[in-house]
Parts: structure tokens; sequence; C-alpha cells
């Protein structure tokens, strides 16, 4: 029995707006694999929740007009891995939420659920970072859209205006972004199942037609900071290089120069730099593999 | 010729349990049960100065709230040992019900008694507790040191006990000429249980006595502390064990039956139950002893020891539990695995504030062979011997007899454990063929060996009692206070019980798993690895009786003489020619209606059980070391175990795959982390605290060397506890093998590996360089 | 707060049911209390453990953070409702019980359930898939090891195949 003060249901968008509005104080609950655990830690005992849980229309995966995935927010981490589309545009995304927790908690853990608590070890931010995501959120006055990298404000907070009534509908790849590129994502735990990750690497590149220049690489890491980030020194010492064994020597150490990750009783800052290296080497060496290249 | 025992058979609770219609502790509490939550303490050390119950009281569903202030000034212990007569021997009473001097963050101060859940959780929020704060120390080392926190008045420096063997002149043996020595500290991590059903009661009055039904492994033992704790004759309380989900120990200790006992007793003998959660259970209930271990080994260059020195530690957390007991069998494990003429060996118990920690699977085992296990292992390196030549040249040898236990070594146990589990992991080939690996990614072969006592005879009392009643079926209801918490003794005995009366199956005898303090004949419980051996006795001479009695009444009607009878196949046959005189239902039916002469016949006795037997094994560990990721991968693992005769096979390889799991987790991940700082728990949970799922595992092999024990009715020794001693070193002297690395501190994890593939320049990070420490 | 309840209709084991439930009930409180369906047990009530896992709609989930008014309309199986009419069990229990697989007994509930979703999908997978399929069940008595053997056997008879060595 969870102590909680009230349960809101939503049972449209418009209606979850509504509720809201009315109840600018309320937790809203998609999954609740979070939100639950918490309350039940005392943390948000007492609160009143808003349940989106049960708006079906924010679930599935579809390609827009233009192309861009365009991923529900109550869309499950085990629907988004079996997605046919994502398979095809965006596999790394389905091998990435394929490594949350465990079977159960991919079936009710949320893509949405994932980016708003704003934890930087969840497993799809890395991965939506690395892959510009669009975040599309709704409110009272509409739509308003923005780059996952902003959606982010701090640890545990993100850009979503109770004032507005917002709630986030949706997470977009844009074409521009999955067109002919291939990742790589590596979770570090300290065992195999019903993790959290100690450091989360997804990296992808887009090579030339021949394969022998990386016309584009993203890299992005969650738990190397207090928020998901990009590594741009890591991404300017790749792009438009040759795949080689120096190159990605030079690659993975630049990712020093962008990440800080802290000294935490889960993992030291050194432990976490020392992987973070390891791991953007190998993400990198994989994804030129998986996009048709190898290293020269 | 056995007929069932040595059968793989299904479990006697199988059904049931694959059904989901077992009833465990939670499925049988009353719906009108008020509930208790207990406030646990934010502090490491500290004195309860006040507590303001005033806002929790006011909570609607409250019924009441009592605090540390409230409770009885009678203190009690809790280990789940025998009660001794002996004063001397009984175990340290320093617990109370609710306690105004705080020894540990998590020590329980208050309850708030509630009509719901919900109600009782806010309650606990709602009170303030005023605390005087005091210096409190976390490292048993640290904690026996001049001056450091003193945590109980009796136990000055900390000290529990100390208690030491000596055995010929260590001082003069390491003078010996060209003696190498081999030195190190092993640390061993506090870790806990983890059974998946999470310890609870409920407790309720009942014709003015306390009836409280736990998840406990010895609800004889309760029903003598619940007595303790209230200040009650021991008959006024009644303990009920029905099914439990695992115990592993941790409820081998009187936990928070005592509590909800007296919380009965202040609501008017009201339902009151108390259900631990997952982060309770991990804190406020026991823990495994981290213990520290320093050994100084002086070897000759062929090999052989000249002397020895063994120091334990034991970290023994803020209450005695079951204190001494555990480290004293760890140090005694030394001079009988390595008998060595030359030894010193001392061991500390020491109070810390840290969660009490008691009786685990292993009871010190786990601890000394992973310390016991790696100095070999280094020893073997440094006289540039295979590891494995090494143990068979200084193992127990056959024929050793310990004086104190009675126990020897009578068959070629360890070499016939190891050529086993050398052929399984295909031992020389590999380790030459690994030999050669020098990349990033290392393989290694190791192994590590273990002895066991079974029963805890002759340090504390050994019985079982017995009842068998003949039913009009023909078939047997046994009752014993031995207890089935999952590893399946109910079916060992179903089978035992058959075998000893001569029945057709072993499902024609009913085991009443439920044990019921007012009703079963008293037995202690499951710990020791005692069950099959010690039940054994009992079953084997009750079932005599039984069986006497049958035959007297049998003569009655057949007018065969009782010695020219027998009972097989649950006929009563004439042992000259083997006719079937009568079958048991005939015989149960007509003593029991004859109006005459009726009887109902039954059978109880106890047995006294005088003897002790060892129990053997050993694990082989193949490894994958991933020395920049800083990650092991196990491979393959073996356990090979000599426990003598099996009674199920099929439930002995099973016990031993859990062991073996424990074990992995023991060597590899698990470990229970406090904060420096403030001594806060960290990682009370499933996530955070790395138990292995199913992902973490190798297929696991169980092997066995079956040698009939002796001293034993059944032919059975140890087998429950043994699977987890023997796993963690072997997975170290694995890691040692592939890298060169040798790690004297488990869990190997990745954070160790961390540390020891730098210091070892396995791996560089330049950029760290420079940095301080 | 003035206590809050809401009508629960949904389909539990294969029969329409419907009950008023507190809002604040998880689908655990809700089965174990309100239909007495003991076999789903609580080890943690957090997802961590998977000792409540039941099937809604044919995926597993973890009853303890699922809310119970979010079973409005859903399909929910537990254990009891795999035995036949005659309380026959079904070949996953019977192999559970013919390979070892059981031991306390407290996890079995949770892990038969999970195995019934991946033998119901009529796949064959190999034993790393079952291992990261059954993952999200913690046991402490079995090493999982005769788990995986009950569920690799019967997926096996279930599709008509011999067990590759």
């Amino acid at each position: 029995m969870y102590d909680m003060k009230a349960l809101y249901e939503a049972e449209s968008v418009e209606h979850a707006i509504a509720l809201r509005l009315e109840h600018p104080t309320a937790q809203i609950i998609a999954g609740g694999s979070d939100v639950l655990v918490q309350m039940r830690e005392g943390k948000r005992a007492g609160a009143e929740l808003i349940s989106i849980y049960g708006i079906d229309a924010l679930r599935g995966v579809t390609l827009d007009e233009e192309e861009n995935l365009r991923i529900g927010s109550l869309t499950s981490f085990s629907h988004i891995t079996r997605d046919a589309l994502i398979q095809e545009r965006c596999n790394v995304l389905g091998e990435a939420v394929d490594q949350v927790g465990s079977p159960q908690i991919r079936n009710i853990g949320t893509i949405g659920g994932n980016t708003c608590n704003g934890v930087t070890s969840a497993d799809s931010a890395s991965t939506l970072h690395a892959w510009e995501a669009i975040v599309e959120l709704t409110g009272k006055n509409g739509v308003r859209r923005l780059p996952i990298h902003d959606f982010y404000l701090r640890a545990g907070k993100v850009d979503l205006r109770v004032e507005e009534g917002e709630i986030q509908t949706a997470i977009l790849i844009p074409k521009a972004s999955y067109e002919r590129t291939f990742g790589h994502y590596i979770k570090y735990g300290m065992r195999n199942a019903m993790e959290i990750a100690t450091l989360g690497c997804s990296v992808n590149v887009r090579l030339s037609p021949d394969k022998t220049i990386i016309e584009r690489c993203r890299i992005a890491y969650g738990v190397a900071g207090p928020v998901p980030m990009r590594c741009p020194s890591a991404e300017a010492a790749a792009n438009g290089h040759r795949p080689t064994e120096e190159l990605a020597e030079t690659f993975s150490r630049a990712v020093l120069e962008d990440i800080n990750p802290r000294d935490s009783w889960r993992a030291s800052k050194a432990f976490r730099q020392h992987i973070a290296v390891e791991m953007a080497r190998r993400c990198l060496i994989k994804s030129i593999r998986k996009a048709g290249g190898a290293l020269q | 010729m056995s007929k069932h025992v040595g059968k793989s058979v299904t479990r006697v609770d199988g059904f049931d349990k694959a059904a989901g219609r077992t009833k465990y502790y939670e499925d049988r509490v009353p719906s009108d049960a008020l509930y208790v939550r207990i406030k646990h303490a934010e502090r490491a050390h500290a004195m309860v100065k006040s507590i303001d119950t005033a806002a929790a009281s006011a909570i609607p569903g409250v019924v009441k709230v009592l605090t540390c202030f409230d409770v009885p000034d009678t203190p009690f212990p809790t280990a789940g040992h025998p009660w001794s007569m002996d004063p001397g021997h009984q175990d340290v009473a320093d617990r109370h019900l609710l306690n105004r001097h705080v020894r540990y963050w998590g020590d329980d101060v208050a309850v708030v008694i509630a009509e719901n859940e919900v109600a009782a959780m806010r309650g606990v929020r709602a009170l303030t507790v005023e605390y005087e704060d005091l210096p409190f120390v976390l490292d048993a080392q640290k904690a026996m040191e001049e001056g450091a926190p003193q945590l109980h008045e009796r136990f000055p420096r900390n000290i529990l006990k100390h208690t030491d063997m000596r055995k010929g002149d260590y001082a003069a043996a390491i003078q010996e000429e060209g003696l190498i020595k081999v030195e190190g500290w092993y640390d061993t991590p506090t870790v806990q249980h983890c059974h998946i059903e999470n310890h609870g009661c409920f407790a309720y009055e009942e014709n003015g006595r306390v009836v409280v039904v736990a998840s406990t492994q010895i609800p004889h033992i309760i029903r003598r502390v619940v007595g303790q704790a209230l200040g009650r004759p021991w008959g006024d309380i009644q303990i009920i064990k029905p099914y439990i989900g695992g115990g592993f120990g941790n409820k081998q200790d009187a936990l928070y039956e005592p509590l909800c006992a007296w919380c009965t007793t202040q609501v008017g003998g009201r339902c009151v139950r108390i259900d631990c959660a997952r982060e309770e259970t991990f804190v406020s209930n026991r823990v495994r002893h981290a213990i520290r271990f320093h050994i100084v080994s002086w070897l000759r260059p062929d090999g052989t020891f000249a002397a020895r020195k063994v120091e334990c530690y034991s970290n023994q957390g803020a209450y005695a539990s079951h204190g001494h007991s555990i480290v004293a069998k760890a140090m005694g494990s030394f001079p009988q695995h390595y008998p060595c003429p030359n030894m010193e060996c001392d061991a500390w118990t020491v109070f810390t504030n840290r969660p009490a920690a008691g009786a685990m699977r292993g009871y010190g085992m786990p601890q000394a062979s992973f310390a016991d296990e790696s100095n070999i292992d280094d020893c073997a390196r440094a006289v540039g011997m295979d590891p494995m030549e090494f143990r068979r040249k200084n193992i127990m040898p056959v024929g050793y007899h310990d004086a104190f236990s009675g126990n020897t070594n009578y068959f070629d146990t360890y070499n016939q454990c190891m050529d086993k589990g050398a052929a399984f992991i295909d031992y020389a080939r590999k380790r030459a063929e690994f030999a050669a690996d020098t990349g990033p990614v290392r393989r290694g072969i190791g192994l590590a060996t273990f002895w066991y006592n079974t029963a805890v005879y002759p340090i504390s009392l050994e019985t079982s009692s017995n009842r068998m009643l003949l039913n009009l079926d023909g078939t047997v209801t046994m009752q014993c206070g031995e207890t089935e918490i999952g590893q399946g003794a109910d079916t060992a005995y179903a089978q035992m019980t058959a075998e000893a009366v001569g029945l057709r199956s072993y499902r024609d005898v009913h085991v009443v798993s439920c044990q019921d303090t007012d009703i079963t004949p008293t037995g202690l419980g499951a710990y020791a690895s005692r069950q099959t051996y010690v039940a054994g006795f009992s079953i084997r001479q009750t079932a005599e009786l039984l069986k006497e009695k049958i035959l007297k009444y049998a003569c009655e009607v057949t007018r065969q003489a009782v010695h020219n009878m027998d009972i097989a196949d649950g006929n009563i046959i004439r042992k000259g020619d083997g006719q079937v005189l009568m079958s048991l239902s005939e015989l149960a039916m007509t003593a029991q209606y004859n109006p005459v002469h009726s009887e109902h016949i039954t059978a109880e006795s106890t047995y006294t059980i005088r003897n002790n037997a060892y129990s053997f094994g050993c694990t082989f560990a193949e490894v994958e070391v991933d020395i920049p990721l800083c990650k092991v991968t196990l491979k393959k693992v073996v356990n090979v175990h000599d426990c003598g005769s099996l009674i199920n096979p099929a439930l002995a390889e099973a016990q031993v795959h859990g062991g073996m799991s424990m074990a992995i987790g023991y060597g590899l991940s698990e470990q229970l982390l406090f904060d420096e700082k403030t001594g806060k728990p960290l990682n009370n949970n499933l996530l955070d605290y790395k138990l292995s799922t199913f992902m973490d595992h190798p297929r696991l092999e169980a092997e066995f060397v079956e040698n009939a024990e002796p001293t034993s009715p059944f032919g059975t020794k140890a087998l429950g506890e043994p699977p987890a001693c023997s796993g963690a070193p072997a997975i170290r002297n694995a890691i040692l093998n592939a890298t060169g690395v040798a790690i004297d501190r488990n869990p190997i994890n990745p954070h160790v590996l961390f540390a020891e593939f730098t210091k070892a320049g396995l791996i560089r990070d330049e950029w760290q360089e420079g940095k301080e420490e | 707060m003035s206590n809050q309840y809401k009508l629960v209709r949904c389909n539990i084991n294969g029969k329409d049911v419907e009950k008023v439930v507190d809002v604040r009930a998880s689908l655990t409180d809700m089965l174990r209390n309100d239909y007495r369906l003991t076999s789903v047990k609580k080890g943690c009530e957090v997802g961590e453990c998977g000792a409540c896992n039941v099937l809604i709609d044919g995926e597993a989930f973890n009853s303890c953070i699922y809310l119970a008014v979010w079973a409005e309309g859903k399909h929910i199986r537990t254990l009891e409702g795999l035995l036949g009419p005659n309380g026959e069990l079904s070949d996953i229990q019977q192999a559970f019980i013919d390979e070892t697989a059981i031991q306390c007994g407290f996890c079995t509930p949770g892990f038969i359930m999970s195995a019934v979703e991946i033998l119901e999908s009529g796949k064959e997978y190999t034993d790393d898939e079952l291992r990261k399929l059954l993952s999200g069940h913690l046991c402490r008595c079995t090493g999982y090891e005769n788990i995986l053997r009950a569920v690799k056997k019967t997926m096996y008879k279930r599709l008509g195949k011999p067990i590759p060595q």
C-alpha cells in the first residue's frame, strides 16, 4: 500500500494537461518504476500523483512525414527493442534499453519516464544524446520541441513546465541523425542484469560511402557527469579522419577533456575515467564495424 | 540394499510449491492483524535522550506507540544455540526489545502499532528522536585500540572474547635455516543472506499464552528466547513455524519474534504483525562476520610447513548474537586443514558499530577458507610448486584424527575430490595453455579445498527427537523439530523413515512440515549442516521402536514370533520365506478397532548424538579476466563434495548449486557497504547489493565422492553449508593464475581489480600519474 | 486525507472479476488481499527480486510496482491460474518438480510465470537468451541451474525437438 495523498488518472493528453494545471504540486507517474520506489522510500510519501500510464495514444513508434522516428513517450523499453522501425533505423537505442534492469522493468519502464526523471544513469539517455533526439512536450499552449541536451537542466531536473501543464508526449530521432548511421552502446555494470549503469557509453558513426573516412562521429555518456553528456573534443578528434588504431586511441583519450565523473561510493572518479576511455575505444571500433568499415 | 535412500525422488513439498499454494507466514496472517513498524536509529552510536510520540499518536489508525523507554529491562541472548546448563557456556544476553543505547545505524528504538500499513509508516516518520551522539567505530582492529568508542561496558576494548591455540614451538621453529616466509593480510566483507522471503512474524494471545508464527529455522529455540525476553515461563510461549522462504543462518537467531510477542501483550493480545522490508533485512537482522586474517607461513624449499601463525579479527557488529563461535570455528579450521607441527593461532571477536553478525551458511568457514586457501596458493607460488600438488603434499592426511571432535579422516577423500575436479576442468592442460596468455584478456584456473564439521557436538548439545504414528492405511506420520527451510529436509526424512520402517514408498511417510512447539517433539532446528545426520539417529531409533510395537501386536494376530517377522514394502512378512502375513494397514486397523485390546501404534524417542563427522570438498574455477575493463568472467566452475552417502542425489546436487552461487557472489560481487563518515549502510537493497543474477553464472557443476560415513546411521554427513566454503578462494586463485596478481580481499569486484591492476602495472592511466594517491 | 477507492474490473486467471480497491494499493496488494492469490510473493517491493511477477496481457510485470487501478480492463495471470480443472500441473510446473528447480519455493511462482511468457512465445532460445529472459528473478537457493534446465526442457518439449547437447 503506497502512502499517496491522491491519485488522478489522466485519460488523454488534454486531460493530463488539465490535471497538471489543476494540481501543480502533483507528481506525474508513467510506468512508476522510479516514482513508486521513491514513494515507498519516503521521499515522495504523501504526494499526489497524476497517472498518465493509461494514455494509450502515447504508445508506439512511427515515422512522421519527414521520416523522423517518433517514439511515443509511454512506449516501454521492451516494445522499443522489438520495434521494426527502431531495429531498422536506430538499432542501438533498442539495444541500449534492452539493458535496463530486468525483463519486467523493461516491460513497465517507459522512455518518457526514463528521460523525465532526469537521472544521468538512464540507459536510454546517452544514446538519445548521441543521436541528437528531440523531445516533444505538450502543454496548454500546444507543442514545444527542444533538443534533448537542452531538456536536461541539472541532475534530476528537466525542462518540463508545470505552469504550461506540460507532459512529455514523444521523443523524435531526426532522419538526418539516423541516416547511414550506426552505433554501439556499452553499459558498464557490476553484474550482468538488474543493474544501474556505473557508466554508459554510446557512440555512432557515419562513414563515407567508401568507408574510408569517418564523416561524423558522436559520443555521449551517462554517469560521466550530473546529466548525460556529449563529448565535443572526442567527436572533433574523429570527424573527417580515417578509422585507424591511432585514431581510436586519440579519440578515446580525448573524452577525458569532456567528461566530469565524480567520486561516489558506487565508483571512484579515477575508475570511471579509466573505463570511459576503454569503453569509448571499444564503442568506436564496434560502431565502425557495424557501419561496414574497419580499422585501417 | 537400500530401497528408498540414495534415490533422486521428487520433493514431498514439490507439488504445492509448484502450484503456488504453499503457505508462508505472511499467507497466514489474519486480515485484522495490526501492523507494527519499527523506528530504526539514524545514528551509528548514540544515546536516545527522548522520543516525541505526540505527532505519531495523533495519526488516525495509530493504535499505540512504544519506545525504548517502555520495554522491560530484561536483557536476553538471541543466538540460535542449544541452551546450556553451564552458565559459562550460555550466550551473551546483551539485547533489549528496543534500545536506548543505539549501537548501529538501524538499531531499534521505537515501534508504531497501527490498524493499517500506511498509518504505521506515517507514524514512524512522525516520531522525533533526540540523540546524544557518541563516537563510533566500524573496524574490528580499530575498535580494539585504547580509547576506541566503547559499545558494551562489560567488554573492555570491545573484545567479546579472545581464544588461542598453540601447537609445538612456533618461535623456535621459525629459526630453522632456509625458510621462506609467506605473509598476508586477508580481508573478508560483511555480506547478507538474502533469502528471498524476508523475515517476519505475527503474534497473538490465546488462553493467556503468547503464540508467535514466525519465519524461523529454530522454533524450539525461539520459544526459549521469547520466554527470556518477556520474562515469562517458557511454557507460556507457543511458536509455530510454517514453510519459510530460505534462511541460510539469518533465521537461526531470534530476530523480531521477541518484539512481536511483546507488542501483542501491549495491545491486549490482539494479533500484531512485523514484516521486515528488504532494507531492514539487510541491516537489522544479521549479517555474516567480516573477518580479517593475518597469516604467516614458514616454508621449507621442498614445500613443507615449518610453522604457521594465524590471527583472526572478527567484526561482531553491535550485538553478540552467535558471537565468538564463528571465528572460533574459523580459527579451528587451520590446524586441521593443513596440519603443521608448530602453530600459533589467535582469534578475537570485537564489537563495532555495524549491524550484528550472526550465523550465515558456512559459519566462519567461507572466511577462513578464503584466507587459508589464498595463503596456500601464495605459498605454492613462493616455492614454485603447482598449487594442487602443494595441497596434495600438505593437506590433512588419511587417518588424521582430531582429539577434540573425535573426527577421523577415514578415506583418501581430498585426493579423490581433487582428481574429480581436475578432470572436469581439464586442469593440467588448461594451466599449461593459459600460461601463454599475455594480452589484455587472460585466462586462468584456480582451486580451493575445505573441510567442515557436521553438527555442533562436542561444543554444544546435539539431540534429536522424533515421533512416528502408524496410520490406519499403513502409512506413517513423522514429526521432528529439525526444520524444512527449503533444503529438502522433509523429503530426506521421508526417504529415511520409509527405509527404516520398511514402507512401500517414501510417499507413505507424511512428514509434518510445520513445527509447533505445543506439538512437535523438541528438536533444535536447521543449522550446522546437521539435519540429515542428527535426524538420522532419531529416525533410526524411533523406527526401531515403532517396528517393535508393530511386530509385537502382529505376534498376537499372526501367532508368529516377533523375531521371525519383519516389515518390507508396507507388509509384515515372515523372515524365513518372505511370505506376506498381513499389510501394515490391516495391522493398524486390527489394532485400532480391536474391542478388547485397542492400540494406536505410535513411537517417540530422543537420541543424544555424541559424534561428529568431517565433510570435505573442493572447487575448481576457470576465469577470463578482461584487464582493461577490470572484469572477471567465470567461465567454468565445479564443486566436488564428499558428504558421505547421498540420501537424494538430485536434492544434494541442487543444494550444491545454491552454495556455489552464494560463493560466486562472495568471491566477485557481494558486500554490504557503510559510509565511513556516518556509519550508515549504503547499499541495503537488492539493486545496490550485488547478489549474482541469472546472467552472472556459468553452468554450475556439482560432483560427489561418496565415502559412507561410518559414524552416521545412513552414512551421511554435512552438505548444507559446505558448498559455500571454497568457491571464493578458487576464483581468487584463478585470477592469480590468469594475471599473476594475488588479491587478498573479497569480493574481487572491478574496483578492487582496478586498484590491484594499477599497482601491478597491468593498467596505466598516465593522466592519473603525478596526482596524489 | 479522505480515502479514495475505485472499482477495478479485470480478468484474472480467465475469469472476469471486479472489486472496489483502495487507489493506494499495488497490484500485489490487490491480488493477495482482495483475491487471496498468495502465490504472488513479496521479496523486496521495489521490483528487484521478481517474486511478485505476474503476466499482464501476456507480459511479465512486477506487481509490487504496478498500481492496482492500472489493472482495469487487463488480463492478469498468476500461478494459481496454471493448474488444470482437476488440479493437474502444467508441463512447466511439473518440470520445476522433476528438475529439482524448487527449494524454498518462494521465488518459484514468479519464475514460472516468466517461463510461461517465454514458452508461449513459441520461440527457440539459446541458453544465454533464456538466462537473460529469466534475469528479472533472484533466487538464493538454486543458483538458477535447475531452473534453466526446467525451462529449457519444457521449451524443447513444446517445440517437439530434442534438447541439443
